[in-house]
């Protein structure tokens, strides 16, 4: 047969198979709405919610829209990803170190928590958190007490908030520069120094400093509640350990494979040429690690995105169980709705993903 | 002993680090052992008398409760069924797995018998066999029925949506990548969600889906892309030379992609099915968020049991330590699977 021809036809087939499933999907979604008298109509996103959402970190109260929901749910996931992504990093990382230290005692145990960690399933850790440790804690009067400003119980977390103009200041300046230097870095030149080692004490300096600047608010126990202070509730604390936990030991196993990935020459190498360990491990090993490190961390980091999902499980207020449930439990919006939630997550997803692939073209071009 | 001392004690910063581990190892090691096994109570009634009996953990709810865990709600006089479906599933998966000649049958045996006598077996209605309601199968006993399902369907979807990325033709191309982006775009729970509420309206009206069936379909559709992923992977692994000289010998083009790129392909990508196979049945505890009774499910109702109220250490602990073994047992299968097959030995 005529390649052309060929050609021509399997893809009319594919096309004309898809058209054909769609109008069926679509033909049979149109008579269902029908039957219930709905049709398909955004319009109720602007219909007041009429439900408290209990922990925020944006302005909400029942009389907001239901658009308005998806805003501040969408906040929350936001933030228990980034809390689950920093505490899954820096716990990776120390596992990964401790599986690399060549002490017997510390390798072990670390493969061992590695093997324990990631062979039960994700969603047992997070309710076993909520369930089993956290629910457990001692009521507010009898609070668990650190430096007498930090307060765990029952109902979460009281840390003392800092406030202050200076303090704002301080904060946004230091991330701002930060963030500038660390896209910025090579054109700069400043110090011949890797900006990981540099950057990450510039940014503790300057919390640091802001700190003090700052009027610290501090949560005390007035009647049957604290007042002031910040609320940790016990639900994103679970999320964030019980997630934070769980993709950590596959960033361990992520970054001990790059390492490990690294030809010993490379390292042999460099200490011949008279460089101290630390130097060729930063200059010349985490270099290179780092760049087989980003598509696999990548990936492990759009994981966590997709996992606060998992926190509808223990009723945190993030996207799913915000919309997926109350919303659409309210609303009966069903099409509506669900559309939404997946538009919402396959567009950040694509979009991390993108933006981490274009990095990831620029470390790999560099150099090579 | 003069090598491990100078291992752990050998240098200043690695003696501090032996001295810290073992610190933190006198701090949690007891109470745990305390807790788990020394203190912990075996035998008894309710939760009280568990209370009375040892500070540790109360295992006596996980005895009482081992049937459920394991179950569900499948009725008692009929549990056979659901013995007998499992024991045909591990024999003829082990036959598969160490089988000398004839591995194509085993592995045919795996996708027709096994589905078919288990799917009479449990849900029964024929052959004289009492039916059993979906509603009804819980336990342990679903997540090895999901995870089977969602396994055996993604395998050929799977296979189909890699060639269909790997096309010529650009329709069929971008139709496979907007699949397999779509499912992997988005989270399991999400498409859980989308199979309760959103499939029974894209389906004719009257139709209606069971529970089970509408996680079984996302379920599958979901590993489905993750499945075509790693098999394009292992597409991309095989030498070009095998495709160009299979079709100098004459080979239909389709002859040689099914005869001689895909074996090698699959023999390829073992790993990461492995590794697929691993996360789905983990993740088949998501179910017990849509209203399905898997082991997880189960745990948290028994919970609310007045007599084992709020056991919820105990119970968690058990699942996860049955995730732990199946999760080994399967690993060990891949590793095996794996050896047999010489993955990353032979070219």
């Amino acid at each position: 047969m005529n390649p052309r021809i060929k050609s021509w036809a399997w893809q009319g087939a594919a096309v004309i198979a898809v058209a054909l499933l769609a109008t069926w999907f679509s033909h049979n979604l149109s008579t269902n709405l029908a039957v219930r008298g709905m049709q398909v109509d955004f319009g109720f996103l602007a219909s007041r919610a009429g439900f408290d959402i209990p922990f925020r970190l944006v302005e909400w109260d029942s009389s907001y829209p239901y658009g308005w929901a998806l805003y501040v749910s969408g906040v929350n996931t936001l933030l228990a990803s980034a809390l689950i992504v920093v505490l899954a990093s820096l716990l990776g990382l120390a596992l990964a170190l401790m599986r690399l230290s060549g002490n017997p005692l510390a390798a072990g145990t670390s493969r061992a928590i590695i093997e324990l960690v990631r062979n039960t399933p994700q969603l047992v850790q997070i309710v076993f958190v909520y369930v089993a440790v956290l629910q457990v804690l001692p009521p507010m009067r009898q609070s668990i007490t650190w430096f007498g400003s930090i307060f765990l119980n029952v109902r979460g977390l009281y840390l003392p908030s800092p406030s202050g103009t200076a303090y704002d200041w301080i904060i946004t300046a230091t991330v701002v520069i930060v963030i500038a230097a660390a896209i910025l870095w090579r054109r700069l030149g400043l110090i011949a120094a890797p900006r990981l080692v540099v950057l990450p004490p510039i940014l503790i300096l300057g919390a640091v400093i802001a700190g003090f600047t700052a009027s610290w608010d501090h949560p005390v126990l007035r009647g049957f509640n604290f007042v002031g202070g910040t609320r940790v509730p016990p639900e994103l604390l679970a999320l964030v350990l019980g997630l934070g936990i769980y993709t950590s030991v596959f960033i361990a196993e992520i970054i001990r494979a790059a390492i490990e990935g690294i030809h010993r020459g490379q390292s042999e190498a460099a200490r011949s040429l008279g460089l101290t360990a630390n130097q060729s491990m930063f200059l010349v090993v985490l270099p290179q690690a780092l760049r087989i490190l980003i598509p696999p961390l990548t990936s492990q980091y759009l994981n966590v995105i997709k996992s606060t999902t998992l926190g509808a499980a223990i009723a945190y207020p993030e996207v799913l169980q915000i919309f997926a449930r109350t919303v659409l439990n309210q609303s009966g919006r069903a099409v509506e709705v669900m559309t939404l939630v997946l538009g919402v997550f396959l567009v950040v997803n694509l979009l991390t993903s993108a933006a981490m692939n274009a990095w990831n073209r620029r470390l790999t071009l560099q150099g090579r | 002993m003069r090598p491990l001392i100078r291992a752990l004690f050998g240098t200043k910063l690695n003696a501090a680090l032996s001295l810290l581990m073992l610190a933190a190892f006198a701090f949690t090691l007891p109470p745990l052992f305390r807790w788990l096994l020394s203190d912990a109570v075996w035998q008894a009634e309710n939760r009280a008398a568990c209370t009375a009996a040892g500070s540790g953990a109360c295992w006596a709810f996980i005895r009482a409760r081992f049937a459920l865990f394991f179950y569900g709600q499948y009725p008692e006089p009929e549990r056979w069924r659901a013995d007998l479906g499992l024991l045909l599933l591990v024999a003829i998966g082990t036959g598969a797995l160490f089988a000398r000649r004839g591995r194509g049958w085993w592995l045919a045996a795996l996708v027709t018998i096994v589905p078919v006598a288990g799917g009479i077996l449990l849900a029964g209605g024929v052959l004289g066999l009492k039916p059993v309601p979906t509603p009804n199968w819980g336990g342990l006993l679903l997540n090895v029925v999901i995870s089977f399902v969602a396994m055996a369907g993604a395998m050929p979807l799977g296979i189909l949506l890699a060639f269909g990325r790997r096309s010529s033709y650009p329709i069929i191309r971008w139709i496979s990548v907007a699949m397999i982006e779509f499912w992997r775009g988005v989270p399991l729970l999400t498409i859980l969600f989308m199979g309760l509420v959103l499939l029974p309206l894209f389906l004719p009206q009257g139709v209606t889906v069971d529970n089970l069936v509408r996680a079984l379909i996302v379920m599958t559709l979901f590993n489905a892309a993750y499945m075509a992923e790693t098999i394009r992977g292992g597409l991309q692994g095989v030498p070009r030379g095998q495709a160009e000289a299979a079709s100098a010998l004459g080979l239909h083009p389709a002859q040689v992609q099914l005869l001689i790129v895909l074996p090698q392909a699959l023999r390829l990508s073992i790993p990461g099915i492995v590794n697929i196979a691993v996360d789905l049945f983990k993740d088949t505890t998501l179910v017990s968020i849509v209203g399905l009774f898997d082991l997880m499910g189960v745990v948290n109702q028994s919970m609310k049991d007045p007599a084992w109220l709020g056991l919820a250490a105990e119970g968690y602990t058990f699942a996860a330590i049955v995730f732990f073994f199946a999760c080994l047992v399967i690993s060990l299968g891949g590793s095996l699977l794996e050896r047999r097959f010489g993955v990353g030995q032979r070219r």
